[in-house]
């Protein structure tokens, strides 16, 4: 006869001093784990509404300016630093985590309308309503007296927008015509025009770096080579675009923020059919940028809110807001993922978090562990209408919602309208668009 | 001289020659190769192999690669088979949930993995050959255990206050002992350190731990009272009287209490709410035990059948006769796959707990049990008056013989395992007696569920974690993952909704004639144009209606007639 009784020693099970962490044993046999569904599920519950607790997305702002901020631009290669512009022609470098100005420049007499870092950063540009193309070190003089442009060329048209190559010492510039420059040069060394009276932004590819995207007056996006002589292709939309921002990741997508309040993205590959229409914004969108991830990107509106979007998704996942920022301007997306920037009609430069709970800061392993989990579980149950309702729900301004309701009843009554000229046209004579073709006027080659 | 016999090749030896063969044949091949030139495509292929065959024994005889989980673990661990890709359309979704499926498998593999590191192994009892383990007497088994086990064996003597009942913590460290004349005592059992010990001066009917082993709650004379680890009295709860039973649903923090009316209350003890009510309409409710799987309680009936509640439904949610006979006591193993009844017919009979359809096993005893209690391993104990009766593997095969026997002198009023040991803890009419049965406690604990060497700061934190994961009442049903499912209509639903388009009546509308210029309306006008925006609803509906019924007719007709075509073709001239 054997017999054998459980006798565990307690060593095993208990730490030996207060200074070691504890001993957990573990066994994941399912009979010890009961109702692990409805705990996930209530895990995932706290997660989300724990998620909305945390979430505080203003961190600060940098005030200084004295008028409207036109457009800020920020550092390739340095996290901390950030340009801005303002109407008056003033510009200025601030220093991010300080929260200060660093440097104050007079750049331009009238406004100010665009600024851009060159590719390896040593130097800026600015570009004003005075014709001029101002060139600056980014190294400030030991006096603020000695500010002084290292190089000026005055342009024959007026400029609108500029843009920096990603890789050599070229940009580009926009206005009545857009013009490629090169850094050492005084004269632009290619022009490019296709029959608009003006273009208003342009944008440098940066990966396919070549490739150059511009917004025109006359509601056209047109896209350029810039070892071609002429431009390549032309898309005449439904109504302006106010901005173009080429997705980092993915070379042959680029966004544009439209007048007609939403944002088109689109591929370079097939451009009569936009691949996604990002809507919910009330009114004009003047800005956005891509996340370095090309997953998401940022919009500034008309609408005194900014939202962010996820790339392939119609609707924003995001919106920020507050009582104090009115129209939006500018906003950039930091080259960490982390922050975004923006610049409203206000004078100020807000700083937000690019995911409204994160927790700032070093975390440790467990800690990264535990959200993690918690970001798994989110994602599992995501779809159950509880979690959904307290995920999606945000609170917008007064303002904005009842925008949002007034578009609701545009949308219904034009939606009613379509089914009745349908309903009492011949069979077959009205062809349905969809809504997102109807923004497309034309493609020209 | 001797010549030395030639010694017995060594393993590696032969695997060496093995190799040595199959490079030669190697040789012999890639020789013909050269020889024929062409080659068919079926002798590429099986040259192919042979080759591979050849890599395969040298790389395996080097480096072993992982060793294969036997598949009886992996299943231990298995839930269920995933979604199928079959249905979904788009390369990018069906990659995605194939990934998905996959990260599910791994997950299973390595926790069947992982269980090589589980440091305890679970005790039993070896007979000699002609030797039965329950000729096995309890000091036989305290004689052949170690010194502390022996300890864990003991016997109290409590003449006054009897009979005894007993519950366990369920990490198994406290135990709490009631006397039906009103004395309590809870204390640790394994230090056998006293936490408190008072007389309720009333009669206790049960008695029930809470979340933490700090709280417990006596059904009393009339009230219940929840009591702290030190005695004091920390509710009286009017609202929940004349209680036969208690039990206390973990997860989701509900003290379930069954009383002499046949009333079941649900108590939310993290906010002192009654959150359910239920009438079982069984008077001198008996037996009441939950199941701690999906957290149903089932009670046991005088009429032989077992109803299982939730507080969201006032019918049960399922019911089953078992008995021809009162039932007199049932449990739930740890696991909830087995329920156990015992009738006063004098049988015991095992049930799947998740599909109630037909008895496991039916075990016809000596005695009509009183107690049937199961441990965390599946041993059984079944018990009346002065007898106590242990099996083993008795649910899902049937067993002849008793694994454990004992013999008490006085009536055994209330059983309970220790969860994690090899206890049997025993309320008998004069005191309580612990029992060493080898092979009752699962081995190894989680001990971020349930930890029996847990710290203060521990159960603390543990509380904390309890309470913000505690699953809302509403969520209690007969399958506890139901979260996780689709809500698909049923058949029956089907059918039901299909039903219910022969009974539906026209929308009523809210006709409002519009304000006219005087003299253009006129009641009379307005009552027409009423009547006749009613009628056009109806007419419309009915049309719709029609339309429907009939595309169900046409698609009826089409199946039948895709029927006929499939008809061989020469059956037009039979």
């Amino acid at each position: 006869m054997k017999i054998k009784v459980l006798s565990r020693d307690p060593n095993q099970y208990i730490r030996e001093t207060k200074s070691e962490t504890h001993k957990l044993k573990r066994n994941f046999d399912p009979k010890l784990h009961q109702f692990e569904a409805a705990r996930e599920y209530v895990r995932a519950l706290n997660a989300t509404k724990l998620d909305k607790v945390f979430a505080k997305p203003f961190i600060g702002n940098l005030d200084g300016h004295r008028d409207s901020i036109s457009c800020i631009s920020k550092h390739p290669t340095s996290l901390s630093l950030l340009l801005s512009g303002a109407y008056n022609g003033e510009l200025r470098v601030w220093d991010i985590p300080q929260k200060k100005c660093i440097r104050e420049i007079q750049a331009h007499d009238g406004v100010l309308r665009g600024i851009s870092y060159t590719n390896d950063g040593q130097h800026f540009f600015s570009i004003g309503d005075d014709k001029n193309i101002k060139m600056w070190s980014s190294q400030a003089p030991l006096r603020p007296e000695d500010e002084e442009p290292a190089n000026t060329i005055l342009s024959k048209s007026i400029i609108s927008g500029i843009s920096h190559h990603f890789t050599e010492d070229k940009f580009a510039t926009c206005g009545e015509v857009c013009q490629l420059w090169e850094e050492s040069r005084n004269s632009s060394i290619k022009t490019y025009e296709w029959g608009v009276d003006t273009l208003h932004d342009v944008a440098f590819n940066p990966v396919q770096s070549n490739l150059l995207g511009a917004c025109a007056a006359d509601r056209s996006i047109i896209l350029y080579d810039i070892r071609e002589t002429k431009p390549l292709r032309k898309l005449v939309m439904a109504l302006k675009s106010n901005k173009i921002c080429w997705n980092p990741m993915e070379a042959f997508n680029f966004t544009v923020a439209s007048e007609d309040f939403n944002l088109y993205t689109f591929d370079t590959r097939n451009l009569k059919c936009p691949v996604t229409m990002h809507v919910d914004h009330v009114s004009a969108v003047m800005s956005l940028d891509y996340a370095p991830t090309g997953k998401e990107f940022v919009t500034g509106s008309y609408d005194k809110t900014i939202r962010i979007f996820e790339v392939d998704k119609v609707h924003s996942r995001e919106v920020y807001h507050t009582k104090r920022m009115q129209r939006l301007t500018s906003v950039q997306w930091t080259l960490d993922n982390k922050y975004i920037l923006s610049a409203s009609d206000e004078m100020n430069i807000r700083i937000w978090k690019a995911r409204a709970s994160e927790k700032l800061g070093p975390l440790k392993q467990r800690e990264k562990a535990a959200l993690n989990y918690s970001e798994a579980l989110k994602d599992k149950y995501a779809a159950h209408p509880k979690i959904k309702k307290i995920a999606q729900r945000r609170h917008v301004p007064k303002h904005v919602y009842n925008a949002q309701m007034e578009m609701k009843t545009i949308r219904k009554a034009h939606r009613r309208k379509d089914a009745n000229r349908k309903l009492h046209s011949k069979p077959g004579s009205t062809k349905t668009k969809p809504e997102i073709l109807k923004k497309i006027v034309r493609e020209d080659a | 001289m001797e010549i030395p016999e030639p010694k017995p090749k060594t393993k590696r030896e032969i695997r060496k020659d093995n190799n040595v063969k199959i490079r030669q044949v190697n040789e012999v091949l890639t020789y013909n190769v050269n020889q024929k030139k062409v080659l068919s495509r079926y002798h590429k292929k099986q040259l192919l192999k042979k080759t591979n065959a050849a890599k395969r024994v040298k790389k395996g005889s080097k480096i072993p690669g992982r060793a294969p989980v036997p598949k009886g673990v992996v299943k231990k661990y298995d839930k269920g088979d995933g979604v199928s890709t079959r249905g979904i359309t788009g390369i990018y979704q069906k990659e995605k949930w194939k990934n998905k499926e996959n990260q599910f498998k791994k997950a299973t593999e390595q926790s069947a993995r992982v269980e090589i590191l589980l440091s305890e192994k679970g005790g039993g009892i070896e007979a000699d050959e002609g030797e039965k383990t329950k000729d096995i007497k309890q000091i036989d088994i305290v004689k052949n255990v170690d010194v502390a086990s022996a300890a864990k064996s003991f016997e109290l003597h409590l003449n006054e206050f009897g009979p005894y009942q007993v519950k366990y913590t369920r990490n198994g460290k406290h135990m709490l002992l009631a006397g039906k004349l009103g004395h309590m005592a809870s204390f640790n059992w394994f230090t056998k350190k006293l936490a408190c010990e008072i007389n309720v001066m009333e009669s206790i009917h049960d008695i029930c731990y809470l979340h933490v082993d700090t709280m417990f709650a006596c059904a009393q004379k009339k009230y219940l009272h929840i009591y702290d680890n030190t005695g004091t009295e920390l509710h009286c709860l009017r609202k929940i009287s004349n209680i036969n039973k208690l039990e206390f649903l973990p997860y989701h923090f509900l003290l379930a209490a069954g009383s002499d009316f046949g009333k079941l209350q649900w108590l939310d003890v993290s906010v002192g709410e009654v959150v359910g009510s239920v009438l079982t309409k069984q008077h001198g409710l008996s037996t009441m035990v939950q199941n701690p799987y999906n957290a149903v309680l089932c009670t046991g009936s005088t009429k032989g059948d077992v109803a299982m509640w939730t507080p969201n439904c006032q019918e049960p949610v399922a019911k089953l006769f078992c008995h021809k006979s009162p039932v007199t006591a049932m449990d739930i193993d740890p696991s909830g796959l087995y329920m156990a009844t015992a009738g006063s017919d004098f049988k015991v009979k095992i049930w799947d707990a998740r599909n109630l359809e037909k008895t496991l096993q039916v075990y016809k005893i000596p005695y009509a049990a009183s107690n049937v209690s199961f441990s965390q391993t599946g041993l059984m104990a079944v018990s009346n008056r002065q007898n106590l009766d242990i099996y083993r593997d008795c649910c899902a095969t049937a067993t002849r013989d008793q694994y454990l026997v004992h013999r008490f002198k006085q009536t055994i009023t209330n059983m309970k395992f220790c969860p994690f040991e090899d206890v049997l803890g025993v309320g008998t009419q004069k005191g309580f007696t612990s029992l060493l049965i080898p092979g009752a406690g699962e081995a190894n604990f989680d001990a971020l569920e349930l930890n029996p060497y847990q710290y203060t700061s521990q159960r603390k934190e543990g509380e904390v974690k309890a309470l913000l994961e505690k699953i809302p009442y509403e969520m209690i049903s007969l399958n506890p993952s139901v979260i996780t499912e689709v809500d698909v209509p049923t058949m029956k639903e089907q059918i039901e909704m299909k039903q219910k388009l022969h009974f539906i009546k026209p929308p009523q509308i809210d006709y409002k004639p519009r304000n006219k210029a005087k003299g253009k309306g006129g009641s009379v006008n307005n009552a027409r144009n009423k009547k006749i925006a009613q009628e056009k609803v109806k007419k419309d509906f009915y049309q719709k209606l029609s339309e429907l019924e009939e595309g169900e007719k046409s698609n009826e007709e089409t199946k039948k007639s895709n029927v006929k075509a499939n008809n061989p073709i020469l059956q037009r001239f039979l």
